[in-house]
């Protein structure tokens, strides 16, 4: 790992609606993501865990360009990544790539799998027809398909096969960091094995970096080196994946991995019904896990915690007032 | 329902092989056919008219003035003019379909055009360009039509301009509303990630999928574009004398229409002949190419999935102890020929307070077994062909309509995956309460209101009486669900059949109502069949587990023997396969290949193709489902045993 980080976001924001209306009324405003500050290192892979609103989706779309921050940096290798998206995408495309959670949605149903697989190659790479064969045949082989397929359609494959193909797709730019949003929670398990086994071999093949987002423990947990956990647009936890699976010390990250059901685990410690997000259109102004928290204190509602180091290893921190103890 | 769709859609193949194609699925419908028989007929008449023996159609003979039909040499008789009139409706059928057809595909060019920019671009793009398309529909069409040719003056060409500028808000409104919900689609980023620019995406990715919709739309049009030249022409704008036009005709009949009627009566029969035949293919076109009509939605299911099987088991006395009993349930869906398996003999008990998950993949015929307990497998084209499901003895196959319907909802309920879609969006959560107490207790509202206030309580729901007046929008997934549970537990069921109840739920509020499912079955007693494809949501809630594959079980047992010690191969893998929390550097060790499609089941073990321990008996005959220690069954004759746990 190189000390010069891949990607770093400071303070990335993204803020939804908001302005004034014609006559001048202030419109609502969500704030989708707000003070998300990570680094990705080259190599290595980003876990982003958190549940469904929590923004981990806009964090992503904003590392690939597809949505621009409304505040923050966000910085891919030296460059302004906000700033190249705008003005030349097809430039970060080369390096970030997508990989997209419903594999057949992401596929235009009326194109052959060797269009959709070109399409990089020709916009991206500006490759001759002879070069495009060749990684064309490349690609298939390195996610595991048939060259033959080339010329069907998305509907004609299974999830786990459409999936494989979001996948060379994402490839296709030889990039160097691929995020990648959800993408094995709308396969079937025995799939997903198959999927997450072909991600993990990509990336030693060709030194990916990858930024994985899921919702489901578990899966982050084996895959990924570091791992953010995000609530209510907000990392509230980051540190190295053991870690912070084995000695979670937000209460937040304390409770998602009660909750998980795990083979063999019987009884689901849940907490009581009354555990809505809060409002985001009038976000509390202390932390955002106050009313679920069993160990919230008034300070927690009057301030927001910062992002800090905690515990003994380097990098893992978190933020909350009072944490629980590291073992 | 998503199993079996999915099972129905994972089948097809290359040439989507079974499945009829459109044209097959067009001349399926008898009045679609009958209108491209019409519309057929008189295009090839028209076509054809500088072939047939026809008068000049512009040749007057005052001479000839006002013939009857069927006078000698004029088959329709002669206008006022002595022109002949069989030879002027062909020609002026020529002329109308001509510009009926040509303001179509003018109108449909630029309206596609401006919708297709308007729906991709959005914002002050997409606000400019329907504001001006709203400016022209707020004019009346005809008043409009009007208006243009008179700028232009009168002729049929302008009133073809007429008719095609007017018609452009109609293909431009059709078509920006799908180009806007294409545009959000997963496949556009991806596109644009592709490099592509914005034209590229628009033309290339976005063009391709609505171009069914415009043809639907122009399909639908052509019919109204006809009437519309019609009009102008009877009004004298379109075609000038002596040109000879539908419209027009109408026109010259209409001054002698009491002394000689026929001369705009025929004229008047073509214009609907043409346009009606026009609308019913129109349809029929619409029918077979829109997606949602595609995929089955005019094939009305009916209210209870059909029984076909041949004879009833004899023995019908249930399991002890169990309040559901199911025996060799075969459940079928036909499509095109081809028979899918879905379910092929499942046996399976409930007792009182047990909870039975049935594990296993998309496409395995899980949801399926359970839909068909109560009939709600659609028909067509599922239908039940083999099997009893006793609920306390009672055959739920032979029971009539309205048993069913008073079993549905009370002693047995239905908890699904998606609480979303199964709430109605226009209700409030306490009109759907109250309707469900009422539909099987005759309770006065007040009463009613009452018992839906204790049942929201009962499901752990804060504040239950204000609950009530919210409507499903405004509940978060997880209240949404328990407000399902709810309705579940209204009538005292016995049996709750849970489909993937906590499948779109986050872990969190997954564990929540786990824990409450697990409480409320023990609080009433009742039945659970819980589906899922989680081991780790069986091992909270249930008590005996069934796997599924290919549309059978292959094993049964306890959660914990199953769990520690599965002897299925299939089991085995499908636990290993599934990354555990807190176990991260376990292998993930994936299922290679695919499932089998149940359409072409392989004679013997459906998973010998994907297993390890396969060997020469597997394939050779049907394996059948054997004793494998106390209550523990197992559909395999290689089993895993103890000693060989590495697959």
């Amino acid at each position: 790992m190189s000390d010069a980080p891949l990607l770093s976001i400071e303070k990335a924001e993204r803020v939804f609606g908001g302005g004034r209306t014609l006559f001048g009324q202030p419109k609502p405003a969500v704030h989708a993501v707000q003070d998300v500050t990570l680094e990705v290192h080259k190599g290595e892979t980003l876990g982003v865990v958190g549940e469904s609103g929590c923004g981990k989706s806009t964090l992503a779309r904003m590392i690939v360009g597809l949505d621009a921050p409304t505040g923050g940096r966000i910085v891919f290798d030296g460059r302004d990544l906000v700033a190249e998206a705008g003005h030349d995408l097809r430039r970060l495309s080369r390096e970030v790539q997508y990989v997209f959670q419903d594999p057949v949605a992401s596929l235009n149903p009326r194109k052959t799998i060797r269009t959709i697989l070109e399409a990089p190659l020709i916009h991206l790479l500006k490759l001759g027809k002879a070069d495009r064969e060749r990684r064309l045949i490349e690609l298939m082989d390195a996610v595991n398909l048939a060259p033959e397929f080339l010329e069907r359609y998305p509907h004609e494959f299974s999830g786990g096969q459409a999936q494989r193909i979001g996948i060379a797709r994402a490839l296709a730019a030889d990039p160097k960091l691929i995020v990648l949003d959800e993408p094995v929670s709308a396969l079937d398990v025995s799939v997903q094995a198959q999927v997450l086994n072909i991600l993990d071999d990509l990336k030693a093949r060709f030194g990916l970096t990858y930024v994985f987002i899921s919702h489901d423990l578990s899966v982050v947990e084996s895959v990924s080196d570091r791992v953010a956990v995000m609530y209510f647009g907000r990392v509230v936890e980051v540190g190295e994946g053991r870690t912070v699976f084995r000695e979670p010390r937000h209460p937040y990250t304390h409770l998602l991995l009660k909750s998980a059901p795990a083979p063999g685990r019987r009884s689901l410690i849940a907490e009581d019904a009354n555990t809505e997000l809060p409002d985001p259109y009038n976000p509390p102004p202390g932390c955002a896990f106050y009313a679920r928290c069993p160990r919230h204190t008034d300070q927690c509602n009057a301030q927001m915690p910062p992002l800090e180091d905690i515990g003994a290893e380097e990098g893992h921190r978190a933020a909350c007032f009072h944490p629980h103890e590291g073992r | 329902m998503a199993e079996a769709t999915s099972t129905a859609i994972k089948p097809v193949k290359r040439a989507s092989s079974g499945r009829p194609n459109t044209l097959a699925l067009l001349l399926n419908n008898t009045l679609a056919t009958a209108g491209l028989v019409v519309f057929g007929l008189i295009v090839l008449i028209a076509l054809a008219a500088p072939l047939l023996p026809l008068p000049d159609p512009d040749v007057t003979a005052p001479a000839n003035r006002l013939f009857r039909p069927l006078t000698e040499g004029h088959l329709l008789g002669t206008d006022a003019l002595g022109r002949d009139i069989l030879s002027r409706l062909i020609w002026g059928t020529r002329v109308s379909l001509l510009v009926g057809i040509s303001a179509t595909l003018i109108a449909a060019f630029f309206g596609s055009l401006i919708g297709l920019v308007a729906g991709y671009a959005g914002g002050r793009v997409d606000t400019l360009l329907m504001r001006g398309i709203d400016m022209v529909m707020a004019f009346p069409y005809i008043l409009l039509a009007l208006a243009i040719v008179a700028v232009l003056g009168p002729g049929l060409l302008n009133a073809l301009y007429a008719i095609a500028v007017v018609n452009i808000p109609f293909f431009a409104r059709n078509i920006r509303g799908i180009a806007l919900g294409l545009s959000r689609r997963e496949f556009v980023d991806a596109a644009r990630l592709s490099g592509k620019s914005n034209a590229q995406i628009l033309f290339i990715e976005v063009l391709p999928n609505v171009l069914p919709v415009i043809i639907i739309t122009m399909s639908t049009t052509i019919g109204w574009m006809i009437l519309e030249t019609a009009g102008l022409s009877f009004l004298g704008l379109g075609a000038q004398p002596p040109q000879a036009d539908l419209g027009s005709m109408l026109g010259d009949g209409r001054k002698i229409l009491f002394t000689a009627p026929h001369v705009s009566i025929i004229p008047g029969l073509m214009i609907f002949a043409l346009v009606m035949s026009i609308n019913l293919l129109g349809d029929g076109v619409r029918d077979v190419l829109d997606p949602r009509l595609k995929s089955g939605a005019l094939t009305r299911p009916v209210a209870r999935t059909a029984v076909t099987r041949e004879n009833a088991p004899q023995d019908m006395t249930p399991v002890a102890g169990a309040i559901l009993d199911v025996r060799g349930l075969k459940t079928e869906f036909r499509f095109g020929g081809q028979v899918y398996k879905a379910v092929g003999g499942v046996d399976m008990a409930v007792r009182r307070g047990e909870c039975l998950g049935i594990v296993g993949e998309s496409g395995s015929g899980k949801s399926v077994s359970a839909m068909s307990i109560m009939g709600l497998v659609p028909t067509p084209p599922g239908s039940i062909t083999g099997g009893v499901a006793l609920l306390k003895g009672e055959d739920l196959f032979a029971a009539s309509d309205e048993r069913i319907r008073q079993l549905r909802g009370s002693a047995v309920s239905h908890v699904f995956q998606d609480p979303l879609s199964t709430l109605h969006p226009l209700f409030t959560v306490g009109d759907q309460l109250v309707e469900a107490i009422q539909a099987h207790d005759p309770v006065s509202k007040t009463q009613a209101r009452e018992k839906a206030i204790d049942l929201l309580t009962m499901v752990r729901i804060p504040n239950p009486a204000e609950r009530l007046k919210s409507y499903p929008h405004e509940l978060s997934g997880g209240m949404r669900q328990r407000v399902c549970i709810a309705m579940a537990l209204a009538h005292d069921a016995q049996i709750i059949i849970a489909d993937e109840p906590t499948t779109a739920l986050d872990v969190t509020v997954q564990a929540q109502v786990l824990s409450l499912m697990n409480t409320l079955r023990k609080e009433h007693d009742a039945g659970i069949l819980f589906i899922t494809h989680d081991f780790g949501v069986v091992s909270a809630i249930c008590d005996r587990v069934a796997v599924m594959y290919a549309g059978q079980f292959v094993e049964t047992g306890t959660t914990e023997e199953i769990l520690s010690a599965p002897a299925h191969p299939y089991t085995a893998k499908l636990i290993d396969c599934v990354p555990v929390l807190g176990q991260p550097d376990r292998r993930l060790d994936a299922i290679e290949g695919r499932p089998p499609v149940v359409n072409n089941l392989p004679v013997g073990c459906a998973f010998a193709a994907r297993c390890p321990r396969a060997q020469e008996d597997c394939r050779a005959a049907p394996i059948p489902l054997t004793e494998f220690g106390e209550g523990r069954t197992v559909r395999c004759i290689h089993p895993l045993t103890g000693e060989t746990t590495d697959v």
